[in-house]
């Protein structure tokens, strides 16, 4: 063909039949396709197509929720390289890690976790932070504020259920002083107030084996039990629970009307 | 002279002279009436949110900061691998606290000639998710992996040796973003400043869109739509959660005694405890009869007190300068709100009044460990 002229790379991977069945609109050139690009993919349809011109403002947003989950992904991620290392008894734990760091070449997947972990406390809280400033919390959001809410005291959980698992001193020691407000719970905890009302006769109902700090560390001090529950706790349990709620908060913020905007 | 200064540091960071500063400063701030947003342009403190004052306020934190770095004492708890956080979480607070408030200083100012909010384009200026949020999106997500990554090659994690149950530290801390509460211990007993106050906290943070009731400023920065709900925000977040965390990581030794920031962590620094019950107070000192058995009889001072202070202000208030409040959110909203009011101001009280009469409690009745 006569006009069939110089096609660069690019634009010849962009015609290409591969190409075009994973990405239906092509390159995203034009108006449509850009629009199309965005509603076709699964990633991307989380945004609406077109924003409010405020909404991309680095000033405004602060990009705090994007990285707080970015953070979340990035530790997922680095999370699941470290279980191939970690044996979460208390045989292992402390051994394991030791091999970690020195064993493993180039390995700063620790150290990614530890630190991303530290990071993601910070960018939830400025992001909560910003939403505050912003008055954005207020209705029609006021539910997904809530949400939020719920999700700062899970990644504050989750950080602190993984604070345990290097087992060394920092670790068993934090974890102590936590857990040892858990007895003070009140009715709850068999240091708490109210505990010794719950009792038939003589028999107390909680009591050091029975209370919420037993039921949370899997025995009366930090050991085997509380390390396994914190394990589970930390790689299945609590993530499972920020995902479903990461997807009510992402589905909300779409149907409460997008980012909020100058009333 | 350096030395000079480091002392005064040590003096002034004492929480009972810190934050007793920080309580005056705070409302001359962040005015949260009338009254103290006269003073605060009289004092000149709005131009703390112009680019100068951020300027010179990033300066005087970096000065510390590096006076501390080159300090033996302080540097040793300043380069703390597991401290960096906390080296970032003063410096990105300050920054977006300056940046917040500039925001609404500017729409503010704004608003007052009359004119539309920096964030209002109006409804028909839109621009293209992609590429004009993706690229956004994806620089952010490039910078982030490469701090991670810088930050992890250039700092190794911190193993400590293996757990030994029989050999606990001193002090023994919890994770850094609990210091607030671990704080608080030194104040109440686990049962108010371990469940009950970090309970209340989320209540109250989750409560926030239902019991604030003012509809102006959603979607822009502003400060003076909203003053009072900005002023308790941040007293609570900056004071009562920034500070305390900054307090415990940094001037908490061994045996969770206080220390300046230039002093040094001494085991052997033996702090006499003479804090005393109220009930003491009332029967032996005042009195003079000795303690009477039953503890119901025992505590009935405290918990009149601690009765009157939930039950009293909610209805003097409501009958006086809060009128219009309980009119626009009803009963049981108003109610929540000055419970939640009265249990932050609690924290602070109850300091007071362990620095300036050692009070230990308020009600003691440790045979059923309900201690206020």
């Amino acid at each position: 063909m006569a006009d069939k002229k110089k096609t660069g790379l690019l634009a010849s991977i962009g015609d290409s039949q591969i190409w075009k069945s994973i990405f239906r609109t092509g390159v995203p050139v034009t108006r449509r396709q850009r629009m199309m690009g965005v509603l076709n993919s699964v990633f991307l349809h989380l945004h609406p197509v077109r924003l409010p011109k405020h909404a991309v403002k680095l000033k405004y947003t602060w990009c705090m929720g994007g990285l707080s989950f970015f953070l979340f992904l990035v530790l997922t991620i680095s999370g699941i390289l470290l279980m191939f290392y970690y044996r979460p008894t208390v045989e292992y734990a402390y051994t394991d890690i030791m091999d970690l760091s020195e064993q493993v070449p180039l390995g700063i997947m620790r150290e990614i976790h530890r630190w991303g972990a530290h990071a993601m406390v910070i960018a939830v809280w400025l992001h909560m932070f910003r939403v505050f400033m912003t008055g954005s919390y207020k209705p029609p959001r006021e539910f997904n504020w809530a949400v939020g809410v719920i999700m700062l005291f899970l990644t504050l959980l989750l950080s602190f259920t993984g604070y345990l698992l290097p087992w060394d001193q920092l670790a068993i020691w934090a974890i102590t002083v936590g857990a040892n407000m858990a007895r003070a719970t009140p009715f709850l905890g068999h240091e708490g107030p109210g505990a010794s009302l719950l009792a038939i006769g003589d028999i107390n109902l909680v009591s050091m084996t029975s209370d919420i700090r037993f039921a949370l560390l899997g025995g009366r001090f930090v050991g085997e039990g509380a390390l396994l529950r914190f394990y589970v706790l930390h790689c299945v349990g609590l993530p499972f629970i920020i995902a479903i709620l990461m997807a009510v908060h992402f589905w909300r913020v779409r149907k409460d009307g997008g980012i909020s905007t100058p009333v | 002279m350096l030395d000079g200064i480091k002392a005064f540091l040590d003096i002034l960071s004492k929480p009972q002279i810190s934050f007793t500063l920080i309580i005056f400063i705070f409302p001359f701030v962040i005015p949260p009436t009338m009254w103290f947003e006269k003073w605060h342009r009289k004092l000149g403190l709005h131009l703390l949110w112009t680019r100068k004052g951020g300027l010179y306020m990033f300066a005087f934190i970096t000065i510390i900061l590096l006076l501390g770095f080159f300090d033996e004492n302080f540097g040793k708890i300043l380069g703390k691998p597991d401290n960096v956080p906390i080296i970032i979480l003063i410096y990105s607070v300050f920054f977006f606290l300056w940046l917040s408030m500039s925001s609404a200083y500017k729409n503010d100012e704004r608003m007052a000639r009359g004119e539309k909010v920096e964030e209002d384009y109006g409804p028909d200026e839109k621009v293209l998710v992609w590429p004009d949020l993706v690229y956004i999106e994806m620089i952010a997500l490039i910078l982030m992996t490469v701090f991670l990554l810088v930050w992890s090659i250039g700092l190794p994690a911190p193993l400590e040796e293996a757990a030994n149950p029989s050999l606990s530290p001193n002090p023994a801390k919890a994770p850094w973003y609990f210091l607030g509460l671990q704080e608080m211990l030194v104040y109440f007993d686990p049962w108010l400043a371990g469940v009950i106050f970090p309970t209340l906290i989320i209540v109250g943070l989750m409560a926030l869109p239902y019991v604030d009731d003012n509809p102006k400023a959603s979607g822009y920065y502003s400060f003076a739509n909203r003053r009072a709900s900005i002023f308790i925000f941040l007293f609570g977040f900056l004071t009562l959660w920034v500070f305390l965390i900054v307090v415990g990581t940094f001037f908490r030794g061994p045996n969770w005694n206080f220390f300046g920031p230039f002093e040094e962590w001494s085991v052997a620094k033996v702090v006499p405890l003479t804090n005393v019950n109220l009930s003491e107070y009332v029967w032996v000192k005042m009195l003079r009869i000795g303690l009477p058995s039953h503890p119901l009889v025992r505590e009935v001072v405290g918990i009149v007190i601690v009765v009157l202070y939930f039950g009293l202000p909610p209805v003097i208030l409501a009958r006086g300068k809060l009128r219009g409040l309980v009119e626009r959110l009803g009963a049981t909203r108003y109610a929540l709100v000055i419970f939640l009011a009265l249990s932050m101001m609690a924290l602070p009280i109850k300091m007071y009044l362990r620095w300036t009469i050692n009070l230990k409690y308020i009600i003691a009745i440790p045979e059923s460990f309900f201690n206020i």
